[in-house]
């Protein structure tokens, strides 16, 4: 939208308002984070026993996963580098890669989930099973997210509008590639 | 509108009518809407402790208007006072209402930051309190745990017997921090970025510094609660096990992503009813706010021990005596900088030349009750003394002691001062008065009695006395109908500012662009403030306290006036 407010395009601080406010989104994002995973910690230290439900866990489709999220994330500093060069199309084709990545996440996890859920591990199985499908649920939900937002700013890069947004949604990507890297070794490394 | 203005509104795009007169952009209107809902919502409340005061004062009476009271009800009742007074009144009025109102005006611009996300923000808000209605009306009636919503009871419908009051309920409270996770994060960009130029951050007004520090401690502290508000959920409606101990679970883990918000949140609230006190005391005391930066600093060390307190709620909870010690020594460290900031506005005060308008008796009547409730805190926060008083009444005193005086005294200060500048109208001085004399007593008359039924043994959550002999002495019950009295006529005295509030709004004298001598800069605007407030952005010069200034004509000095 053309309109936008004085208040909008002032920068008191020297940091541009939408990265400032997409800092504080990632900062009560850290905290949700944070309160699932450090109930989970809480937990899990108390319970040794968690050991046998989360040797049930695919470390290799979690790593595979990793892998998947790692790259998707260098798309998205590919298609901030192209941002940068003023090269709208490239960043948009970048940005489709990056969400491309997110998609093959997904696949990977729902391939993952049904087979453990065939397997009788459910979110009600114990309390390991509820954190792992809560805590990886959530994530999820982040990468979903993350993908549609960056469509519509895939869409915008292409005909060259709102070109620094790119670099936001990249760093709120990295954000989720990030909670992953926390996620993974507690849920799948750990047994 | 002046000619210049509509100059500068040129570049404005032509609103739709939904934009225009249902849900538009502007700060202003934003903020209207967020202190009529949050005022409406607080007539909810007031109407559930008036229901449950008569219950306790005349148990078993037929209450007039709502009938018998059943004990589910009463529960449903006492839940829901203390969910919509908290969530859906103190937030929305004094963060929502008066941050949209102050941010933009105070420090110089034409809107927030984001005026869409604004509006989306009261759009969740919106939604949110419609939920927590629609939850009072499901079929086994509203949720009747207890604010805390502690499991195994809000977990398991078959203890609590409200299988969907219970889980809307919880919806509707994690639907209304997502609404104020993004009023937030607008409030605080608005005030860090869009700040006119010259404005230094010791030169913004406190009442901005203390929304923004309560937006920060609110994002800061909700996160974990909207975790536990999920996983609860999943306890209610997947059955998953996460708060049960049967099952491998701790229902204690609740108690601890609760109270981490929890008590942040009592912070949450208070601050900005304390800078609104700043700004009103320092105005009619004519006298520059006393140690502008150190009732900052105190206002950040407050925040900041605020996320070490939250266990001093569980003290008989089964934690670690160990880890008791520990919270009892943070609890009672958090009263130094709150006590701090107390002492300097007094200090304000003193050899101020004070001018007793209706906005300033609110303020000073927050000093006096805010006081009380801070120093009986001590001794709930102290572990030993708190194994007895925990749970009784004086718990629910002292707690109103603190919130009574934030939620109503404080918007009452706000709404009093900012009345002129909001509706460009002046308030009627003498009905305001009168509506602070009887409202500042019947409060005093409500908890005082509270605070001897507590010493007194009273357990707190009980529907009918009448079934513990050691508590339905003539002389307790005395103390209770005392207290219900003047809640009774506390709530009366409410008609009277209902009255001024829409009398005034329409008939009231029309208020000058400054009618208070004051200095910040949403005084230098017409009242009340046209769409984009500025017809030419203000340069600051000073700070916004520059009261009686020697070698000054006037005894105030507008920040944007160049000296």
């Amino acid at each position: 939208m053309a309109f936008k407010p004085i208040a909008n395009t002032r920068s008191a601080t020297g940091v541009s308002t939408g990265k400032l406010a997409l800092y504080w989104l990632l900062c009560s994002e850290i905290v949700i984070f944070g309160g699932v995973l450090a109930g989970y910690l809480m937990h899990r230290l108390a319970h040794p026993e968690w050991a046998y439900q989360s040797m049930h866990t695919n470390t290799l489709a979690g790593g595979i996963n990793t892998f998947v999220l790692l790259t998707s994330s260098l798309f998205a500093v590919l298609a901030h580098d192209a941002a940068e060069m003023k090269d709208g199309k490239k960043a948009a084709q970048w940005l489709l890669a990056t969400v491309a990545g997110g998609g093959v996440f997904l696949c990977i996890k729902a391939v993952e989930w049904s087979n453990e859920i065939a397997h009788g591990y459910t979110i009600t199985s114990s309390v390991f099973w509820s954190f792992y499908y809560t805590a990886a649920g959530v994530h999820a939900s982040h990468v979903i997210g993350g993908c549609i937002v960056m469509l519509f700013i895939a869409k915008d890069a292409w005909q060259g509008k709102e070109l620094h947004r790119v670099e936001f949604i990249g760093l709120y990507w990295h954000f989720v590639d990030i909670v992953w890297i926390f996620l993974f070794p507690l849920l799948y490394i750990a047994k | 509108m002046s000619a210049d203005h509509a100059d500068h509104a040129h570049h404005h795009h032509e609103p739709t009518f939904i934009e225009k007169y249902i849900f538009p952009t502007d700060h202003k209107f934003i903020a209207t809407q967020y202190l009529v809902t949050g005022l409406l919502m607080a007539l909810i409340g007031g109407f559930f402790a008036y229901a449950f005061r008569v219950q306790l004062a005349w148990p078993g009476t037929d209450i007039p208007v709502f009938g018998h009271m059943s004990p589910a009800e009463y529960n449903a009742a006492i839940t829901n006072h203390g969910s919509i007074m908290i969530f859906w009144v103190a937030m929305p009025v004094l963060i929502a209402a008066f941050g949209n109102f102050l941010i933009p005006l105070m420090v110089g611009a034409d809107d927030m930051a984001f005026p869409r996300l604004n509006r989306l923000s009261y759009q969740v808000f919106l939604v949110s309190a419609i939920m927590i209605i629609v939850s009072l009306f499901v079929p086994g009636g509203g949720f009747g745990g207890a604010w805390t919503a502690y499991p195994p009871l809000s977990a398991e419908a078959t203890y609590n017997l409200t299988p969907y009051g219970s889980s809307l309920w919880l919806a509707a409270v994690a639907v209304e921090f997502v609404a104020f996770l993004i009023g937030g994060i607008n409030f605080i960009v608005t005030a860090m970025n869009a700040r006119a130029p010259g404005m230094k951050w010791d030169y913004v007004p406190m009442v901005v510094w203390m929304i923004c520090i309560a937006s920060i401690l609110f994002m800061a502290s909700v996160g974990p609660l909207v975790a536990g508000a999920v996983m609860l959920f999943f306890d209610q409606t997947l059955n998953t096990g996460f708060y049960d101990p049967s099952r491998g679970g701790d229902p204690i883990l609740w108690q601890h992503l609760f109270w981490f918000f929890g008590h942040p949140e009592v912070y949450v609230v208070l601050l900005p009813a304390t800078g609104m006190v700043a700004e009103v005391i320092t105005v009619f005391s004519r006298k520059k706010l006393f140690g502008y930066q150190l009732i900052l600093f105190t206002a950040i060390g407050t925040g900041v021990l605020s996320f070490f307190v939250w266990a001093h709620h569980q003290f008989i909870a089964g934690i670690d005596p160990r880890m008791a010690n520990l919270f009892t020594i943070t609890t009672v460290l958090i009263s130094i900088p709150i006590a701090e900031m107390l002492f300097l506005y007094i200090a304000t005060l003193y050899k101020g030349s004070i001018e007793y308008t209706t906005p300033m008796l609110w303020a000073l009547g927050f000093i006096f009750c805010f006081l009380i409730g801070g120093v009986t805190g001590i001794p709930l926060g102290a572990s030993g003394s708190d194994i007895y008083l925990h749970d009784s009444y004086f718990v629910i005193a002292h707690f109103h002691y603190t919130f009574f005086p934030i939620a109503f005294i404080g918007s009452f200060t706000g709404i009093t001062y900012w009345f002129p500048k909001w509706f460009g109208r002046m308030m009627n001085e003498t009905i305001g008065k009168i509506h602070f004399w009887i409202t500042f007593i019947a409060f005093n008359g409500i908890f005082l009695p509270l605070f001897v039924l507590g010493l007194a043994g009273q357990h707190r959550r009980i529907y009918n006395y009448e079934h513990f002999p050691d508590l339905s002495t003539p002389d307790l019950q005395m103390l209770r109908v005392m207290a219900t009295t003047s809640l009774l006529i506390l709530l009366a005295a409410q008609v009277l500012f209902i009255f001024n509030f829409f009398w005034s709004m329409w008939f009231g004298e029309k208020a000058s662009a400054n009618p208070w001598k004051a200095n910040t800069l949403e005084w230098t605007v017409p009242s009340p403030p046209p769409h984009g407030n500025f017809s030419e952005f203000p340069t600051v010069y000073r700070g916004p306290y520059e009261y009686s200034a020697p070698g000054r004509d006037t005894d105030f000095w507008p920040q944007h006036e160049p000296s």
